[in-house]
């Protein structure tokens, strides 16, 4: 049997172009990612590959010498005053870190579980502060904690106090209450959006076999929200180690962190390549910890 | 054993279920059936516990559990989605609520194994939940639930999402799971067939409210509502009028003509307008016309489907607009009603065939 009648136009031709795109499907995801991909490799993998060359350089007089080796590393290994500045920072990054999650946790489950419909609004509401410039908000808290501050000057009339907490500010414990709040609303959206994701079915069938409000959320919510907390913990911990502009509006001599010296060791003191090298230890410490965040959640999921 | 006493659900202005009084008995097998939208999982969830009641009681054993939350329920049930846990194994999922018990880690891993093997599926514990089937998921979530030896088993549409082999395989295994533990097990479906199969007594819901509570037999052969003869199996529906009284009631169908009645009038007055109902398969058809005095109408068949096992032949008659639908057996080899479409044939029905229903 034979068919001639042909109607309606034939379809149309699709370009070389399209035709390979359809064919060949890994392609088209290549496509999608390649503006990234360009904009990472130059201005992620560029820079950090320029500041390790640089860390293995040394400086003479004012002149820096390519040559490469590791002198820089062996003198920070050399002088005490780093692993106590490191250490400083770990510590001051990891409280706040700690000290944040902890309290913002509520404050994402109350989001995700309790509010209907105004939930954007409260979302909208916990990144009010964010509307202002980070200087500004930084300022605002020198004004609270100073020694006429809010803080200080509400309690003296109080008569809780007699003179002012000189410790508020400038110091460690200014510097790490600043950038709690600073990063809090990171900390915020990813236990959220992990608390959010929990199938609500799972909770009731926890109910259904019998666990208590309180013994759900130890054996349901919390587990299943852990992604969003390591996630938490990664965003909130990252920036704070590399912080240096808190430190120098907040923070006393005692509260000084790793990435003023960088900034020292670019600026005032013109020693790239010591700054550099001390930039690729804090690299690889941020990396070593959240490696070990991830871990831990890996322990707790298994 | 539990009891549901005028209990009513309102969503605002949405009445989800509407004053459902049912009284279910210990080790029965019940089902909620009704389309979807019909009330049946708001029913089940306000049983279990997770939605509180508008106004009404439900009652296990005499006592009012309405207000207590889920967890002081001696109830469980099979979620719709199975809602296994999906950051433990499947021994952790089915001891969940031993763990809680404090029964002894050696005791609870034996009632593991037992459920395990209940549930043929021997050697899957340590296997992660998400690994699982979703006919596997859906035994996981039953051993889950069967472990506490519930009073009552709540099901929500367990094998909806399975395909129609493994759903008709599940369906036996619930049965005579259920048979064996004697537990009250409460099913919701939308399936008329899987209700009839697998139920003691079966309750209708529309639009929120149950229309009839009977046992299949009941439901399929005596439907008190034209919803719930059109909803189990199919149904031929005739307008009809009835005449006379006492014993000597008769009918005037449309389409069929004058019909005597054998007690199922009731009590409807003289002239009542009432819709009278016919299975297919309760009509038999015959080429001439029939010898005993039977009753009968004569009428041309106007199309066939062939469905397997049956076909339905489609009769035009006399006095109705639709054609009349008639189930036969189809018979294998020679087919005495292949094309016989446009044929005269005559219709002939026993006195049991009619159900009497009102006429809305
Ligand atoms: N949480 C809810 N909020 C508002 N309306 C609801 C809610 N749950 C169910 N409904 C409404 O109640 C009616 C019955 O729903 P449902 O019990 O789920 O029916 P079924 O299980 O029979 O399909 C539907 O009209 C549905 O839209
Ligand atoms: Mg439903």
């Amino acid at each position: 049997m034979t068919v001639t009648s042909v109607s309606g136009p034939a379809p149309a031709r699709p370009s070389a172009i399209t035709r390979f795109l359809h064919r060949h499907e890994g392609w088209r995801g290549h496509l999608l990612l390649a503006p990234a991909l360009i904009l990472m490799t130059v201005a992620i993998i560029g820079p950090m590959w320029m500041t390790l060359m640089m860390s293995t350089w040394t400086v003479r007089g004012f002149d820096i010498i390519v040559t490469p080796g590791l002198a820089n590393y062996t003198a920070m290994a050399n002088n005490p005053m780093f692993p106590v500045l490191i250490w400083r920072t770990l510590e001051i990054a990891l409280t706040c870190t700690i000290v944040t999650v902890v309290l913002v946790y509520p404050v994402a489950y109350f989001l995700a579980f309790q509010t209907g419909r105004s939930k954007a609004i409260w979302l909208l509401v916990l990144t009010l502060p964010f509307w202002t410039s980070y200087l500004l908000r930084v300022f605002a808290w020198r004004v609270v904690l100073g020694n006429e501050g809010a803080i200080n000057s509400g309690l003296m009339s109080l008569g809780v106090i007699s003179e002012p907490l000189s410790w508020l500010l400038y110091s460690q414990t200014a510097v790490t209450i600043v950038l709690a709040h600073s990063w809090a609303a990171f900390a915020i959206v990813p236990i959220f959006v992990s608390l959010e994701k929990i199938n609500r079915s799972y909770l009731e069938a926890a109910a259904d076999l019998g666990d208590t409000p309180a013994r759900r959320f130890w054996r349901i919510t919390f587990p299943l929200s852990l992604p969003g907390v390591v996630a938490a913990f990664i965003m909130m911990f990252v920036p704070t180690m590399g912080e240096y502009i808190t430190p120098i509006m907040v923070g006393g001599p005692d509260s000084m962190m790793v990435g003023n010296l960088v900034q020292a060791m670019y600026g005032p003191m013109a020693n790239w390549p010591a700054g550099a090298a001390l930039a690729v230890v804090m690299m690889i410490t941020i990396g070593l910890a959240s490696l070990a965040f991830v871990g831990l959640n890996r322990l707790v999921q298994r | 054993m539990i009891s549901l006493r005028n209990v009513n659900k309102a969503f605002g202005r949405v009445q989800a279920v509407r004053d459902v009084s049912l009284e279910i008995a210990k080790g029965e097998f019940f089902s909620l059936l009704g389309a979807s939208g019909s009330g049946k999982t708001t029913l089940l969830r306000m049983i279990a516990g997770f939605e509180s009641v508008t106004s009404g009681k439900i009652l296990i054993d005499g006592q009012e559990i309405q207000d207590s939350p889920p967890h002081l329920r001696p109830i469980n049930m099979v979620f719709q989605n199975y809602a296994i846990f999906p950051h433990l194994n499947v021994r952790d999922n089915i001891a969940y609520g031993l763990q809680r018990l404090g029964t002894p880690k050696a005791e609870q891993a034996r009632m593991v194994d037992a459920m395990l093997e209940m549930i043929a599926l021997p050697g899957y514990g340590d296997r992660r939940a998400t690994q699982l089937s979703g006919g596997q998921m859906q035994r996981v979530a039953l051993a889950r639930a069967l472990i506490l030896k519930p009073k009552v088993l709540l099901l929500d549409e367990p094998l909806g999402a399975l395909d129609k082999q493994l759903r008709e395989q599940m369906q036996l295994e619930l049965r005579s799971l259920q048979r064996q533990l004697g537990i009250t097990f409460i099913l919701v479906t939308h399936d008329q067939e899987e209700a009839l199969t697998l139920s003691d007594r079966v309750a209708v819901m529309e639009n929120g409210a149950v229309i009839q509570v009977d046992t299949p037999a009941g439901l399929y052969d005596h439907p008190t509502n034209r919803a719930v003869a059109a909803f189990v199996g199919s149904m031929n529906f005739f307008d009809a009028t009835v005449h006379g009284q006492g014993d000597a009631y008769r009918a005037e169908i449309a389409g069929l003509g004058p019909q005597r009645l054998n007690g199922q009038a009731g009590a409807r007055q003289d002239g009542a307008r009432v819709l009278v109902a016919i299975r297919p398969e309760s009509l038999t058809l015959s080429p001439t016309a029939p010898e005993a005095p039977q009753p009968s109408v004569q009428g041309r068949i106007t199309a066939r489907q062939y469905m397997g096992g049956r076909q339905m032949l489609h009769v035009a008659v006399e006095g109705r607009a639709a054609p009349v639908a008639v189930s036969i057996v189809a018979q294998r080899g020679d087919d005495p009603w292949d094309g016989s479409e446009g044929r005269p044939v005559w219709l002939t029905w026993g006195p049991g065939a009619i159900s009497l229903l009102d006429a809305e």
